[in-house]
């Protein structure tokens, strides 16, 4: 029973995610769930997990948050509509242009925040107004659009279907095969361990958990497959996932992101170098919102000089749902995905249900607060009582 | 017989899984000094916060009777008020608010919404006058040391009309002279009638200012010994805490042979990293062989500690000047990476502070000063990491649920242990060791000793840092002895004594 507890504890935001889920498929009478619909929530919260994802790594360096990650989408798209739109350049060229742009963006706000150490708060308000400016500046306070085809279509396509008929049965193909390969690495990494006499995990859990993988993504390619098939969008986030998850678990530079943020005077007498940690997180976060910001664009089919607007406080809610820790060097790539797309469901569900947009915006303030001091209060719990 | 003041009857306090504390008795006398010891988890602390209301009436069984009258705290203002005062182990001081405003925060002088500033200046610099503190009570408690600010804490307490005064470790971070201060300040507010219940591991401050010891053992009540009647050596106190007889407090190191000079520091002079024109290490030379245990003495403020991070890498100081030599051959570092490749380990003498990261687990501290050993081209290797944890968590036998317990929650002995696993990991061939045993009970003292002599039989050289001077003189083969910055004598172990190494000092204090 006490296993089953610490279970429920770790996991208290994917139940409360599934919790809102069934509750908004009911309240919107099964519309929720629709494939169109899941492909559609893809479609509109792909940006939220990159910025997430992004904003993870400055808030483990010590609770940091970086707020300039909106004005910098706006920025960016702003400079993509001006190069491809107006300019007529190679679409490649141009996005490789707006993430290096993105990139010295991050240097110029992580020089400050990491070897002249004004605070993050204080230079990523600054960043909030200047690239806000800049970009007002670049669009003359205009909408640019529409963008070429080929641009629209490497975000908003889909895999096409080499079998045809009413379902897409590549999308079907391709989560199986997902689920196979899985399944062979959690088999080959256990037979590893065993070799090399590891400790293993017991089999029933690894079981449980696997079976839980596999359902849900087979769940997911079912639903794909009975729309249009695997969106573009979702090979870039799963990919974008993939690699930070794998960052932040598996690798040095990773670790040192916990341990700068955990504490960093501990971290420096270790001898991490501290200010190259931080530089980093806000460079990455700035590549990041760069990418999101050339996703932004094709969704949009437009540059507008108030794109990107309160991205940040999306970004910043998903991780503290997420279960990362204000105060830093706590928090997993897993946990903010969920916390997006806990805030996208939400988003959605009450949008299909017709809610007024104001109650929206007040409910959501409410449920962020709810959802982190529900996180809060168990977790105290399970220390003192 | 002097009436009781306090009486704690059959006192249980549970958390999820262990009983803290099992019909635990304290009988406290009027104007008496009470010392509660036992070893780190013992419940010392659990029972005092059961005393102030921390934990209030109602989470605990048992009675608590102050005074004649039976007392159900809900909270910290409710024991205050009957006069029961706490000064924690961590000073709880706001360091940019002047003595004063410290002294009296949430109780502030004059009327809640109109402070009267007047008032409380001139109260407080009382109060100041009275624990023997010449400092203005307008001074930022920031800018004084750490011994000025248990005296201030001392001072809000009486601002407080403390009638039973309690200190939870009052002299962990203080040196022998702050510390005896400290404690004939305790004798003197005796004779004034302030009743006192002190908690400390340092067990000759406890024969010297105690009238009665109550011993503390997982969770129960062994014994009280009072001063006038019972045998209160340091022998006799360890026996109750450990329950076993501890005939030696330091162990014996055997066949351990002093080999080659493996760390020399020529002329090492470090300036305050602030105030530029400040010497704060002046003109240092120090050797330290193989498979030697070098001490270094000297009050707070010596110098030591900044003296150790300024050869770890130049983590402290500014102009740093000198020579460092590691096995003959001269080396410059510049940050603590380069000092741990030279084979360098400093174990900072605030593990929560400067040490571990506290919401971590232990497997992500043991391994992070030398991630490189588990990790190939900066992957990490999942299961090498989780071996070389366990295999310390055996090795030195640290107390946990698993390498994944976050190290906050670990007892702070526990977390000295993963500290050193830590350093250990990362195979130095010269360990400085800051203040290891501050603030942890003797039976996980000994334990630590018994590693320092497993890591010189091992060939290592330990230079070990300390305000305990007993610890030093027991374990050292030779100690420095620091005053002001500079090195003011060097002594063996045979003629170290704690009356040679103090008169050294005091010999050599410009301000005395």
């Amino acid at each position: 029973m006490i296993r089953a507890k610490e279970i429920l504890k770790k996991n208290t935001m994917l139940i409360a995610l599934l919790v809102i889920t069934i509750l908004f498929a009911i309240l919107t009478g099964g519309t929720l769930l629709v494939p169109r619909n899941v492909t559609n929530l893809i479609a509109q919260n792909g940006y939220v997990v990159v910025l997430a994802v992004g904003m993870l790594m400055c808030i483990l360096t010590g609770g940091n948050i970086d707020l300039s990650v909106g004005s910098i989408v706006a920025l960016v798209g702003a400079l993509a509509g001006t190069l491809i739109v107006n300019h007529g350049m190679n679409i490649w060229l141009a996005m490789i242009i707006c993430l290096a742009v993105g990139i010295l963006i991050g240097v110029w706000q992580g020089f400050w925040i990491a070897y002249i150490r004004i605070p993050a708060f204080i230079v990523t308000l600054a960043g909030m107004l200047l690239w806000r400016g800049v970009a007002l500046i670049i669009l003359g306070g205009l909408t640019i659009s529409p963008f070429p085809e080929n641009y629209l279509g490497l975000f908003n396509s889909y895999i096409p279907d080499f079998f045809g008929g009413e379902i897409n049965i590549t999308s079907l193909v391709i989560g199986f095969l997902i689920c196979v390969i899985y399944i062979i690495l959690q088999f080959v990494s256990r037979m590893n361990n065993s070799r090399k006499g590891y400790t293993l995990e017991s089999p029933i859990s690894l079981a449980i958990k696997t079976g839980l993988v596999c359902i849900a993504v087979l769940a997911l390619s079912y639903s794909l497959s009975k729309h249009e098939g695997i969106p573009a969008i979702l090979i870039l986030l799963a990919v974008v996932v993939l690699v930070y998850a794998y960052f932040t678990k598996k690798t040095v530079p990773g670790r040192y992101l916990y341990a700068v943020g955990g504490n960093e005077k501990a971290a420096k007498l270790s001898g991490i170098n501290t200010n190259k940690v931080l530089f980093f997180a806000y460079v990455n976060m700035a590549f990041l919102s760069a990418l999101a910001a050339l996703m932004c664009i094709a969704r949009f089919n437009s540059a507008a000089p108030t794109a990107g607007q309160n991205y940040e406080m999306d970004a910043i809610g998903s991780c503290y749902i997420g279960g990362a820790s204000a105060y830093g060097g706590v928090g997993t790539v897993a946990g903010v995905v969920i916390g997006a797309i806990f805030m996208g469901v939400l988003n959605n569900g009450m949008s299909i249900m017709g809610i007024d947009a104001n109650v929206q915006k007040a409910v959501k303030g409410l449920v962020l607060l709810a959802a982190v001091a529900f996180d809060v209060l168990s977790k105290k719990r399970g220390k003192t009582a | 017989m002097p009436s009781l003041i306090l009486e704690m009857k059959n006192i249980t306090k549970r958390f999820p899984g262990v009983k803290a504390l099992d019909n635990v008795n304290l009988q406290v006398e009027e104007g008496e000094i009470h010392a509660l010891v036992g070893e780190n988890g013992a419940g010392k602390s659990t029972l005092m916060k059961v005393l102030s209301g921390i934990y209030p009436y109602g989470s605990y069984e048992g009675r608590i009777i102050y005074q004649g009258e039976e007392c159900k705290f809900n909270e910290i203002n409710d024991s205050e008020k009957k006069g029961i005062v706490i000064i924690h182990q961590e000073l709880a001081l706001v360091p940019y608010m002047t003595i004063g405003e410290n002294m009296f925060l949430g109780n502030e002088q004059g009327a809640k919404y109109r402070i009267d500033w007047e008032e409380t200046y001139r109260k407080a610099d009382q109060l100041l006058n009275t624990v023997g503190l010449r400092e203005s009570s307008k001074t930022l408690v920031k800018d004084i040391g750490v011994g000025k600010q248990q005296l201030v804490e001392i001072a809000k307490a009486l601002a407080k009309n403390v009638k039973l005064l309690i200190l939870d470790e009052p002299t962990a971070s203080l040196n022998e002279a702050e510390s005896k201060k400290l404690l004939d300040l305790l004798l003197q507010f005796k004779k004034e009638g302030l009743t006192s219940i002190i908690i400390s591991h340092k067990l000759n401050e406890i024969s010297y200012v105690a009238d009665k010891i109550t011993i503390i053992r997982d969770g129960s009540t062994i014994e009280t010994l009072d001063k006038s009647k019972d045998d209160i050596s340091e022998e006799r106190i360890i026996n109750g805490m450990v329950g076993r007889k501890m005939t030696d407090r330091f162990p014996k190191r055997e066949n351990v042979t002093i080999g080659e000079v493996s760390l020399e520091v020529r002329d090492w002079t470090v300036y305050h990293p602030l105030y530029a024109e400040r010497k704060v290490v002046d003109h240092v030379s120090l050797r330290v062989h193989k498979g030697e245990v070098v001490g270094i003495a000297g009050l707070m403020g010596a110098g030591r500690t900044e003296l150790a991070l300024s050869i770890f890498g130049k983590n402290y100081g500014l102009n740093i000047s000198g020579k460092l030599f590691i096995n003959g051959d001269e080396v410059k570092l510049n940050n603590a990476r380069q000092a741990i490749e030279k084979g360098i380990a400093y174990i900072s003498e605030d593990r929560k502070e400067n040490g571990l990261i506290l919401s971590n687990p232990i497997r992500v501290n043991t391994t992070l000063a030398k991630m490189g050993k588990v990790s190939n081209r900066n992957i990490i290797d999942t299961n090498a990491e989780i071996m070389a944890a366990n295999s310390f968590v055996e090795k030195l036998q640290t107390k946990c649920t698993s390498i994944e317990q976050e190290v906050g929650n670990l007892s702070g002995g526990n977390q000295q242990k993963v500290l050193i696993s830590k350093w250990m990991f990362a195979d130095p061939e010269i360990m400085i060791l800051d203040e290891p045993t501050r603030g942890i009970d003797v039976g996980a003292k000994y334990e630590i000793y018994c590693i320092i002599n497993q890591l010189v039989a091992e060939g290592k050289s330990i230079l070990l840092i300390s305000s305990e001077l007993p610890e030093l003189i027991g374990m050292c083969d030779r100690i420095y002895i620091m005053n002001e910055g500079r090195m003011v004598g060097e002594v063996s172990r045979e003629e170290a004594t704690q009356e040679v190494i103090m008169g050294q000092i005091l010999k050599t204090s410009k301000g005395a």
